[in-house]
């Protein structure tokens, strides 16, 4: 801290934990946690990246009561995570219930033992092989938060298929978005990309080009049932450019480092933020939804 | 547009990590495969062998009294050509007393039998050999339902079963299945001379592109027909995919109680794997 305020560093060494998960084994999953935390340490890595309902695994159907924990010092899986994170700041994917036994997925990010925040998915996909409505309460949330690296726009899969959520967070402050997935394969045809990981590849760096944000994905790996998660997480930088890429169909630790000035750079030869008319969109959303 | 070409490389990767998945979790390292000398089985046959290696793979030759001597060799084929463990089991002692008591018999009832004997050595050998019995049945077959049920439907994972016969005709000649087997006329081979495409009274590769756009394009029939497919044909592969539905469930259980198997007792296979 300088002067009360939060001292930001000008990089940021990350990881990105690309893993396959046991289904509704949360202790399982808290061990594979450790040990990715630890290596990732050994690479240097300030932050780790791990992805939707990382401690559960996803299809969790009639387990989603059985899998919940609390994001507090004392839950016995929080009391492990949040003690690793005194030495490096980790996000890590759960299903919260709350005091009123709503079960939300949700997303924390830890630091210095501390919860920094925790977003729950805000949108609830419920159609074609997904079923999450069934079983899951709906975020009601999109904030930004401060953290030792700048201020973070965390999501969860869905969420950035919406524009809403990632804009939201931008106007909150937000410069480097993190978003975990746990992303069903699936559109096969002649490219040697299936349409999802397209389409995800593609949103992700046209957020980081119009936003000029960094953008990192954390997508899983490994299979549930006949469904396969496609992994190929990525980092894009303020440009739109790819920083890092994990493999397609393959656990791996990405490592990938954020040179922070960059927001300094490209913002000042492209001023999409300074130019953004946020008191517009507010007028023009009150006229449409007024109607 | 149609186009049902897929990228190999892509197919094969998700494939072969999906039987070395779905097998080990549970416990397993080894598969067992009806092979009939026809393309599906050899498919799902050379995909397990790159998953879980050739020795951990039995194939099953299972011929009946009437069967194509061809098909046998083609099944050999594959078998000499992967270096896959094979056994032999001839099922006309199987089958014969039960066709005997009613020699009247269809040739639908026949291939029943028959097909329903196969399923019975197939999950005979997984047990001996301590294998998960692999499907082989493709995405045109399940939605037209052309299989017997609880016969050559009945496996424990099925690897092709969301690929179009034309599609795994792709896959095989990029695994490098022989051409003979991809190239020859589909056939059950339940009887001398049967084609699935005589037998369905259209060919695969119609069916395929149809079934393209009603079921993943979600075209309706109105909309098929404006594509150039023919009026009777769109309503003969409708009525057959909503007349087979009950092929592709398990039977449905008569709700009773607050939480029934099937409806809201809901946990994939893979639970606590």
């Amino acid at each position: 801290m300088i002067d009360g305020k939060i001292q930001i560093a000008m990089k940021l060494t990350l990881a990105i934990a690309q893993i396959n998960t046991v289904l509704g084994d949360v202790e399982a999953n808290l061990d594979m946690h450790l040990g990715l935390i630890a290596e990732a340490k050994k690479g240097d890595a300030e932050l780790i990246i791990f992805p939707e309902l990382s401690l559960t695994g996803y299809v969790l159907q009639d387990l989603v009561p059985t899998v919940a924990q609390q994001p507090t010092d004392d839950d016995p899986v929080f009391k492990q995570l949040l003690k690793a994170s005194r030495d490096m700041d980790l996000v890590v994917g759960f299903v919260e219930e709350d005091s009123r036994h709503r079960f939300y997925i949700a997303a924390a990010y830890l630091s210095g033992g501390k919860v920094m925040h925790v977003h729950h998915k805000v949108y609830l996909p419920t159609y074609g092989l997904f079923d999450e409505g069934r079983f899951f309460a709906w975020g009601d949330h999109i904030r930004a938060f401060d953290t030792r690296f700048g201020r973070i726009g965390l999501l969860i899969c869905e969420d950035f298929w919406h524009a809403s959520p990632p804009y939201l967070q931008w106007l909150d402050g937000a410069d480097i978005f993190l978003f975990t997935s746990a992303s069903p394969g699936r559109g096969l045809n002649e490219h040697e990309k299936l349409d999802t990981a397209r389409w995800v590849e593609r949103v992700n760096q046209t957020y980081a080009s119009i936003f000029t944000n960094f953008v990192v994905h954390a997508n899983r790996v490994g299979y549930e049932d006949g469904l396969n998660f496609w992994g190929g997480s990525t980092v894009y930088d303020p440009n739109g450019e790819l920083l890092a890429k994990g493999p397609y169909h393959e656990a791996a630790l990405t490592f990938a480092t954020l040179d922070l000035n960059q927001l300094h750079r490209t913002r000042a030869r492209l001023p999409l933020l300074r130019d953004e008319r946020t008191h517009l969109v507010q007028s023009e959303l009150n006229r449409i939804l007024s109607k | 547009m149609i186009n049902l070409k897929i990228n190999t490389d892509l197919t094969r990767k998700i494939l072969i990590g999906f039987i070395k998945s779905e097998i080990t979790r549970v416990g397993f390292s080894r598969a067992v495969i009806n092979i009939s000398g026809g393309i599906d089985s050899a498919l799902s046959c050379v995909l397990a062998a790159e998953a879980l290696g050739p020795e951990n793979v039995l194939a099953l030759k299972l011929p009946y009294s009437t069967s194509s001597p061809e098909s046998l060799e083609h099944a050999q084929m594959v078998i000499y050509q992967f270096n896959i463990k094979s056994e032999t089991v001839d099922i006309t002692d199987m089958v014969d007393p039960v066709l005997h008591q009613d020699l009247k018999m269809s040739k639908v009832r026949k291939g029943n039998v028959m097909a329903r004997s196969r399923m019975i050595i197939l999950y005979d050998r997984s047990e001996a050999f301590g294998a998960l019995a692999v499907g082989t049945s493709n995405k045109t077959e399940i939605l037209l339902g052309y299989s017997t049920l609880w016969g050559d439907s009945a496996a424990a994972i099925n690897p092709i079963g969301d690929l179009y016969k034309t599609q795994v005709r792709q896959l095989a000649r990029a695994m490098g299945i022989p051409n003979e087997i991809i190239d020859k006329p589909p056939s059950a081979d339940l009887w001398s001379g049967q084609t699935d495409e005589d037998e369905l009274g259209f060919t695969y590769e119609q069916a395929d592109k149809l079934l393209y756009l009603l079921v993943d394009q979600r075209y309706s029939p109105e909309e098929c027909l404006e594509a150039g497919f023919d009026k009777n044909f769109i309503h003969k592969v409708i009525t057959r995919i909503r007349k087979t539905q009950f092929k592709r469930m398990l039977p449905p259980i008569a709700k009773l109680s607050n939480r029934t198997v099937g409806y809201d007792f809901l946990y994939l296979r893979d639970w606590g794997s």
